[in-house]
């Protein structure tokens, strides 16, 4: 039996802007999946954005949805969160958006612990605007403004987020499409700050500049790459190089933000 | 019962006036000499159940302002020049996404980090252009600080009114000064809020324009599930690229400032009516010009001023008139020529219109203003 | 138009003079309902530095905010009196604290001297009370408002458990300046 995403889409707003191939599509139809385990109100509910591919995603959902600047979605979900706590949050984006013209607002999120689900779908590039390196992009890879290969760093958003505070961290992989809507209900039903990172494959501008001749080769390197937690802690160093940590990387309980200013009301009013 | 009275700095008046206003949602970050305007509305704002956060920057500040104002808040942000540089990106979202909120800019020098303790009007221009592409703004000049108290409850009114974001142009003379100040009763004061939609959810376009410039504006939680975004939008909120639709949707919304002018324009005429020569000032420098028009008025100089309380949209009316009216039009402003650039556009060579510019950290004093009135005359 | 009167609180960072300031411009505007404006300017030091507080008291509305030249200055340092008496209106008043100002500025003004910081030190027995005898004996010497009024703005600032001290502090500092005056 089919499952039912077209009730949580608007009507008339399909089809989407993906590509061919973009796993984007089978994130949302996980958030969709994840949404609906956790039975959040729709009228309740804000799904926040940035710019960008992912940041598309909201425009499609029938919830209360706001698409905003570059790289600003947790700060404006936080506006969202601490006026109304009452509301379920829920913030969508890819790499770039998120950690790099968005990082300090997405480590000060974490740092928070805001009780929002951050879902980042990292497909290691700029896709809508052609295909530029991101801070996720791997070393010596090539994009279009790293034709020689790119010389940066990659940021690792699972631990940049464990790093600055977040205390649930989650990842999985478009390949990995029955793990997602388990992974982001998990993280929509932890009090405090949840980054669940999808690593994400982007053919038209990632792939094809780096010898992935398919959408399948592109999918079977995340299948290969992706190592379960449970799976890596028997496996050696060696085993493990050049592989991926999937499942729940880390959960911690701290005092959620929205609960703390509360008792700062609380104190204001001589309570 | 006697009103309460307070000896208050400019910048606390404005976070009073915005809690009379309603205001329960401050977001901001901090910046001399605008802090003072943070500082209280993170002790009264908690008091009565609304929220104060320190945000990481000026432009999550921002972002968060308008994530709350979209729940239905009424939400203030205050900072200073380069907080304002930063927060010009989030004022265009507000303008296209139709967001109400305040922002306050107690300006001072620059460019960059300039003098953060000296007063400044060099961000005028910055109010009205500094964001990128075709917009309205609406910009509150006061210069006392009463008037700060209730030119913040105004500009609350404007933006829940006009669904916009209005800024309230300080400098640091009017934002550090103290002076008496006396709290409005409730009811004393109009307080405005937006309009709610008076149509089901199913039905609801957040930028229907069928009744009106201004389009009733929802509030995220309430049961009306509709998208907002950045990008050029048609009446149902979605991204479009008709070159009608978003054509239309540019023009209505600076329609429904400029076509509203008569409600938003306020200023004060003083001396005006037989002035042969016009002192155009705004903020604190418009103190110094009252005094130098008293004493020229003593020497038989027919001097008078037109104070604008608001300055964008430029009161180009009553400017063209003064213009034909008067000799002069002087222009004593705490940058090197930022409004005396519209009084010129405006008076369209009718009179003189000369400039005193300062932008040494001091004030412009009445002697300098009284000199320049005579050297024109 | 009414009548300014412009007075100068200078000294150094942390010696509370835009507190006396703004004490002396809440008696004037709350306690009497005159007209008063109070500034100050500050550089990026939080203590230390040169401070100075300036209030201006008029029956009417005032339009510049600033002191222009003042009527009366209190100078609490020698560097403030060097740098702030030549601000001073022909005919006015300046008031120094003796101990610190051992080069008294010459000018076309009236020079009161008493030792404010060993006041507050000795007779009332805080030094951080300086700034409550200075406005004592700024408003004993000015007359700009009523010694109760500026006694009712003291007292209304100060927590409970300091107000005899900084009772005894302002009338103090009024009564040593209707001393010196005397002379």
């Amino acid at each position: 039996m089919a499952y039912d995403y077209e009730k949580s889409i608007r009507p008339g707003k399909l089809p989407h802007i993906w590509c061919p191939g973009c796993g984007h599509g089978i994130v949302m139809k996980g958030l969709i999946r994840a949404m609906d385990s956790c039975e959040l109100d729709r009228d309740n509910t804000a799904v926040v954005s940035g710019i960008g591919c992912a940041s598309r995603l909201p425009g499609y959902l029938d919830t209360c949805t706001l698409h905003t600047a570059h790289g600003r979605a947790a700060a404006f979900a936080t506006g969202v969160k601490m006026a109304k706590p009452e509301m379920n949050v829920i913030v969508v984006g890819g790499d770039g958006d998120g950690t790099a013209i968005g990082g300090n607002h997405f480590i000060h999120a974490c740092r928070r612990n805001i009780d929002m689900t951050y879902l980042v779908m990292n497909n290691s590039i700029y896709g809508m605007t052609g295909g530029q390196f991101s801070p996720c992009t791997p070393t010596g890879a090539k994009a279009s403004t790293t034709v020689y290969g790119n010389p940066d760093p990659t940021f690792d958003i699972a631990k940049l987020a464990i790093g600055a505070g977040a205390t649930f961290v989650a990842r999985g992989t478009a390949f990995h499409a029955t793990q997602i809507d388990k992974l982001i209900a998990e993280g929509i039903k932890h009090k405090g700050l949840a980054v669940i990172e999808i690593l994400d494959d982007c053919p038209t501008t990632y792939g094809r500049r780096n010898k992935f001749r398919s959408v399948i080769d592109m999918m079977k390197r995340l299948k290969e790459i992706a190592v379960p937690v449970a799976a890596a802690a028997k496996m050696t160093p060696e085993q493990l190089e050049g592989k991926v940590l999937t499942g729940v990387l880390h959960k911690e309980e701290r005092p959620e933000y929205t609960e703390q200013y509360a008792q700062v009301i609380q104190r204001a009013q001589g309570a | 019962m006697a009103k309460k009275v307070a000896l208050m700095q400019g910048n606390e008046a404005c976070a009073h006036g915005a809690l009379y206003a309603g205001c329960n949602f401050f977001a901001g970050y901090p910046i001399t000499p605008s802090t003072e305007v943070a500082e209280v509305m993170s002790v009264e704002l908690p008091k009565i159940g609304g929220k104060f956060i320190q945000m990481e920057d000026e432009i999550g500040a921002t972002a968060a302002l308008i994530g709350a104002a979209l729940t239905g808040a009424k939400a203030l942000d205050s900072t200073s020049g380069p907080g304002m540089s930063l927060k010009q990106e989030l004022l265009g979202y507000a303008c296209i996404a139709e967001i109400p909120c305040v922002i306050v800019n107690v300006q001072r020098g620059g460019p960059s980090t300039g003098m953060p303790t000296g007063p400044s009007q060099s961000d005028m221009q910055q109010a009205m252009w500094g964001t990128h592409g075709d917009h309205a703004a609406i910009v509150l000049t006061p210069a006392s600080c009463q008037e700060i108290y209730e030119e913040t409850v105004r500009a609350f009114n404007l933006a829940e009114k006009y669904r916009m974001p209005v800024q309230i142009q300080l400098d640091e003379i009017c934002a550090h000064m103290r002076e008496r100040v006396e709290f409005a009763e409730p009811g004393e004061l109009e307080v405005i809020d937006r309009e709610a939609p008076s149509v089901p959810p199913e039905e609801y376009k957040p930028f229907d324009d069928t009744k009106g410039l201004v389009p009733p504006l929802a509030a995220f939680g309430s049961g009306y599930r509709y998208h907002v975004t950045g990008l050029n939008k048609a009446a149902d909120g979605f991204p479009t690229t008709k070159a009608e639709l978003v054509d239309a949707e540019e023009r209505r919304q600076i329609d429904k400032v400029m076509l509203n002018q008569k409600d938003i324009q306020k200023n004060e005429e003083y001396l005006l009516d037989d002035a042969e020569v016009v002192l155009f000032a705004y903020g604190s420098t418009s103190r110094s010009a009252r005094y130098a028009v008293n004493e020229l008025r003593k020497e038989g100089v027919k001097a008078g001023m037109f104070r604008p309380l608001t300055m964008w949209p430029f009161p180009d009316e009553r400017i063209a008139e003064l213009a034909d009216q008067a000799k002069a039009i002087v222009c004593p402003e705490m940058n090197l020529g930022q409004m005396v650039r519209e009084v010129e556009r405006v008076a369209k060579g009718n009179c003189t219109v000369a400039h005193i510019g300062r932008v040494d950290g001091e004030p412009i004093n009445p002697g300098q203003i009284i000199d320049k009135v005579k050297e024109v005359l | 138009m009414a009548e300014r009167y412009e007075i100068r609180f200078s000294g150094a960072g942390g010696q509370g003079l835009i507190t006396a300031g703004i004490i002396l411009a809440e008696a004037a505007s709350i306690v009497e309902g005159k007209y008063a404006v109070q500034s100050q300017s500050y550089g990026p030091e939080a203590r230390g530095g040169a401070s100075k507080s300036e209030v201006i008291i008029s029956d009417g509305p005032i339009d510049y905010p600033k002191a222009t030249v003042v009527d009366a200055c209190l100078a609490m340092t020698q560097v403030a009196a060097d740098k702030y008496a030549n601000g001073i209106k022909p005919g006015g008043l300046l008031l120094l604290d003796d101990d610190f100002v051992k080069n008294v500025p010459e000018g076309d003004f009236r020079v009161v001297k008493i030792p404010i910081m060993r006041i507050a030190k000795e007779d009332v027995g805080r030094e951080i009370v300086a700034n409550v005898v200075a406005l004592g004996a700024m408003i004993a010497l000015t007359d700009v408002v009523a010694r109760d009024s500026g006694e009712t703005a003291v007292l209304a600032k100060v927590p409970e458990a300091f107000l005899d001290l900084n009772k005894k502090a302002y009338s103090l500092g009024f009564e040593k300046v209707k001393e010196a005056m005397e002379q």
